[in-house]
This record gives C-alpha cells, sequence and structure tokens, in this order.
C-alpha cells in the first residue's frame, strides 16, 4: 500500500481514536499560536491603524521595512529570539528559553508585521474615504483610528487570520525556541519535521492534514462572518 | 445672534504643482443669505468651500470667522460608519462633546426632521444614496450648526430625492443657519440661492443677487454658463 493510503488511514484512526498525545500537540500548537496572533493583534492593529490615520517624517521608511518585515524568516526571528532568551542575553532572566512562552513570544515577533502591515493598508484605505467627513466632525487621529479600526472590523479579521495562519503553519522559530521536547513544546509542524526525519511519514502525514483541516475550517468562517456582514452593514 | 459670522476670505489663493487652482479671493460671508457657489465643474467650488470650512489650508491669504462657533459640512457623497443610523448620529454628537444622556434624544429629533426616525436602527450603509444623504443632513442638524456648507449635496440623486433634501436645507435656513453651498444645477442655484457666487477658473467672476444674476448677468463669463455653453 502506498505512503498517502495508510497516512490517511493512519489519520483517520488518530483522530477517531482520540489520540491523547495526537491531542496534545493539536492543543499546544492551537495555543501557542492563538495566543501570538491575539499579543500581536493587541500591538498591531492599533499601531497599523495610526500609522494608516498619521503624516508623520520617516511614515515612508516605515511602512516600507513593515511590509518588508511581512517575509522574515521563521529562522531568523528564532534565532533572535533565542539570543534574547539564552542564559547570556538580556532576557535570560525570565528562564523562558524551551518552554511554550518563548514559543508565543517568537510567533509574536513573527507574525507582528504581517498584522500591522495589512491594518495599515486596510485602515489607510478607508480613512482616504472618510477622512474629510471624520475630520469635519472634528475627530483626532487616535480617535479616527479607533473609529476605523471598528469601522473596518470585519475585512481586519482577514488580517488576523493571515497572521494565525503564518504562525501555525511555521517551524523554524517554535523549533529553535520550543526544542521540540515531547509533551512539552513540541508542536504540530515540528511535529512533522521529526516524524518525517524517523521515517514514520504515516503520522507525519496525518498531522499535516489535520493542519491543513484546521486553517481550512477557520478560512471559511472568516469568510462566512465577512460575507454575513457585508450584507448585514454593508 | 450668529457669533461666528461674518466669515471673511482675504487673498486666498491655492495653488498645487505649480499651477494656481484658486485665487487670489476676497470675499465676504454675512448671516441671513443663502449664499450659492455657482460655476463649471473643474472651477474650485469644492475647494473654496473646504478651505472655508478648514478641511484644507489656502496656499496663501487667510480664512477668518468673526468668533467661535460651530459649523457643518455635508459632502457630495455622503460617508457613513458601519454602524446604525442613529449611531452615526450619537457618534457625531459625541466628537462635538454632547453629554451622553443628551446624544440620543438630539439625534432622534434630528432624524425626525429628515423623516428618517423610522430606520433608525437601520445599518447607515444600507440605506438608498437619498436616504444617505438625508442622514448627513440629520447628522448635521443634530450639531446645531451656525454655518452649513453643502458640497454639491444632490449631484447623485434623482428628482425626488433632490427636492427632499432641499426642503431640509430651506428647514436650515428657517432655523438661522447661514447656508453656503455649491453646484453647477442652474434650476437649484436659482431655487435655493439668495445670491449667488459665480466661479471661473478659480476666481470670482461675479456676485450679485439670485434675480439679477440670472436676468442680466453683468461678467461674459457667467452670460455664457447660463446660456449653456462652457466658458472656457
Amino acid at each position: 500500500m502506498n505512503t498517502f493510503g495508510e497516512a490517511a488511514l493512519e489519520s483517520a484512526r488518530l483522530i477517531l481514536g482520540l489520540d491523547r498525545q495526537l491531542l496534545g500537540i493539536v492543543g499546544l500548537s492551537l495555543e501557542v499560536s492563538i495566543a501570538a496572533a491575539i499579543f500581536a493583534s493587541l500591538i498591531g492593529l492599533p499601531v497599523g491603524a495610526l500609522i494608516a490615520v498619521q503624516k508623520f517624517p520617516g511614515r515612508r521608511l516605515i511602512v516600507v521595512t513593515l511590509n518588508a518585515f511581512m517575509g522574515l524568516p521563521p529562522v531568523v526571528v528564532g534565532l533572535v529570539v533565542y539570543l534574547l532568551l539564552s542564559r547570556a542575553g538580556p532576557l535570560g532572566d525570565l528562564g523562558i528559553l524551551f518552554t511554550p512562552a518563548a514559543m508565543i513570544l517568537a510567533q509574536t515577533v513573527l507574525v507582528l508585521p504581517i498584522i500591522a502591515a495589512l491594518t495599515r493598508q486596510a485602515i489607510e484605505d478607508a480613512w482616504r474615504e472618510y477622512e474629510e467627513q471624520l475630520r469635519s466632525l472634528g475627530v483626532t487621529p487616535g480617535h479616527a483610528a479607533l473609529t476605523l479600526l471598528w469601522d473596518c472590523r470585519f475585512s481586519l479579521l482577514t488580517a488576523i487570520l493571515a497572521g494565525f495562519g503564518r504562525a501555525i503553519a511555521e517551524v523554524g522559530a517554535v523549533m529553535m525556541v520550543g526544542g521540540n521536547i515531547d509533551s512539552v513544546t513540541r508542536v504540530m509542524t515540528t511535529a512533522i519535521a521529526l516524524e518525517t526525519s524517523k521515517g514514520d511519514l504515516p503520522l507525519a502525514l496525518g498531522l499535516g492534514a489535520i493542519l491543513l483541516l484546521l486553517v481550512l475550517a477557520l478560512n471559511a468562517l472568516v469568510l462566512t462572518i465577512r460575507d454575513f456582514a457585508e450584507r448585514r452593514y454593508g | 445672534m450668529n457669533g461666528i459670522l461674518p466669515l471673511r476670505l482675504e487673498g486666498v489663493c491655492f495653488c498645487a504643482a505649480g499651477r494656481t487652482l484658486l485665487g487670489a479671493i476676497d470675499a465676504q460671508f454675512s448671516a441671513g443669505q443663502r449664499s450659492v457657489i455657482l460655476g463649471p465643474n473643474g472651477a474650485g467650488k469644492s475647494l473654496l468651500l473646504r478651505i472655508c470650512h478648514g478641511l484644507i489650508a489656502p496656499s496663501a491669504g487667510r480664512v477668518l470667522w468673526a468668533g467661535e462657533g460651530r459649523q457643518a459640512m455635508v459632502f457630495q457623497r455622503p460617508v457613513m460608519l458601519r454602524r446604525s443610523v442613529l449611531r452615526n448620529i450619537t457618534y457625531a454628537l459625541s466628537l462635538a462633546g454632547v453629554s451622553r444622556v443628551e446624544r440620543e434624544a438630539r439625534a432622534m429629533a434630528a432624524l425626525e426632521r429628515v423623516g428618517l426616525a423610522a430606520l433608525a436602527q437601520r445599518a447607515a450603509r444600507v440605506l438608498s444614496g437619498g436616504e444617505q444623504q438625508r442622514l448627513a443632513l440629520a447628522r448635521a442638524w443634530a450639531l446645531a450648526p451656525q454655518v452649513l456648507f453643502l458640497d454639491e449635496p444632490t449631484a447623485n440623486l434623482d428628482p425626488g430625492a433632490t427636492r427632499q433634501i432641499e426642503v431640509v436645507i430651506d428647514e436650515f435656513h428657517a432655523a438661522g443657519t447661514k447656508i453656503i453651498m455649491t453646484t453647477h444645477n442652474l434650476g437649484q442655484a436659482r431655487r435655493m440661492g439668495d445670491e449667488i457666487l459665480f466661479i471661473h477658473h478659480g476666481l470670482v467672476a461675479e456676485r450679485a443677487p439670485v434675480t439679477q444674476f440670472f436676468d442680466a448677468p453683468a461678467s461674459s463669463e457667467a452670460q455664457s454658463f447660463i446660456k449653456g455653453e462652457m466658458p472656457w
């Protein structure tokens, strides 16, 4: 029997059997990447919105940098966060290297530019439409940023989703700062990499299938919300 | 009394990319009369209105108000937030510093005024163009401005919706709000104006009471514009 056939059977068996180890890996993946997407959103949404509505010297440079950082290589982020958190590093006293906290930190750094840059773009487009009206009503830049974040809330879901998608799919950063320790810092992507190198292709492919399904389901959900919102709010 | 007026423009110019789009313009707007800024497309009407309202700073010259007071502007294309009709107005009131307890009542009163009270809970952006423009007027009404600027407020609307908008503008006038509006529509200028400022190539080509302007225009540009010829 070919590998894909075996993998399908194996993944079905693992998923339907609610395999404890598998659930642990999937759960940690979700926990780390959702936390990273939330932290990156808490910073990236307001920062992106403020850059969008304000003119200041150096703005263009920041926009270009932010856009470029959307493509940060995960291993580079992993390396930098590793150096920060290692015993001799500036944040070494925290003692969080090779814990989920370190993985959340690394993924937050990785997806922050994505969420901030996409937010900046969405809010800037909206600001073009709203600017005169809102300024006529006497809005301050800070208030305008808040107003537009709320007004663009449904399209910004896509920005947050892009950040989450990037986080849950990357392997380099979590591998370097998490260490892929069984039952502690092992997530879906690091498990896939490990099982593949060990030759356990069915388990690796099964995990890959779950990862794809999760991302698909989430995208479908966000698209549904956006469609509904479009009909409801215009 | 109208403390904010008169509005005086002293040598107002606007240049962009080496071209003079407006000016120099010296003009005064006093309380009472409805001032209609008339002219062909691209004459600088909207630009003049935005400079008066403070949305755009003039390249040269000064915009001087007699005192403190509230002004509002209604744009050609109304911009509504993704929230209910009522919340669009209370949002503007909160920016204007109106206390939370007052906002809803004032917003509802303004919606009554333009005949949109029944749609208060509807999402603003799914209203028709005419309804959105009436909502924009209600938003301005709630702010109780001393001066209301209107930039081609009916340019995108059908005759029925246009009539409804003009009725509300008349109510602003009756309530003592100074009306300063732009239009390129001769019929609207005749209906809505007490005085006409005819703008051509960024300059005030003629300023006259409405009957005099239409019966005996003094400038050749205004004469050919009224006859339906574009004076280039």
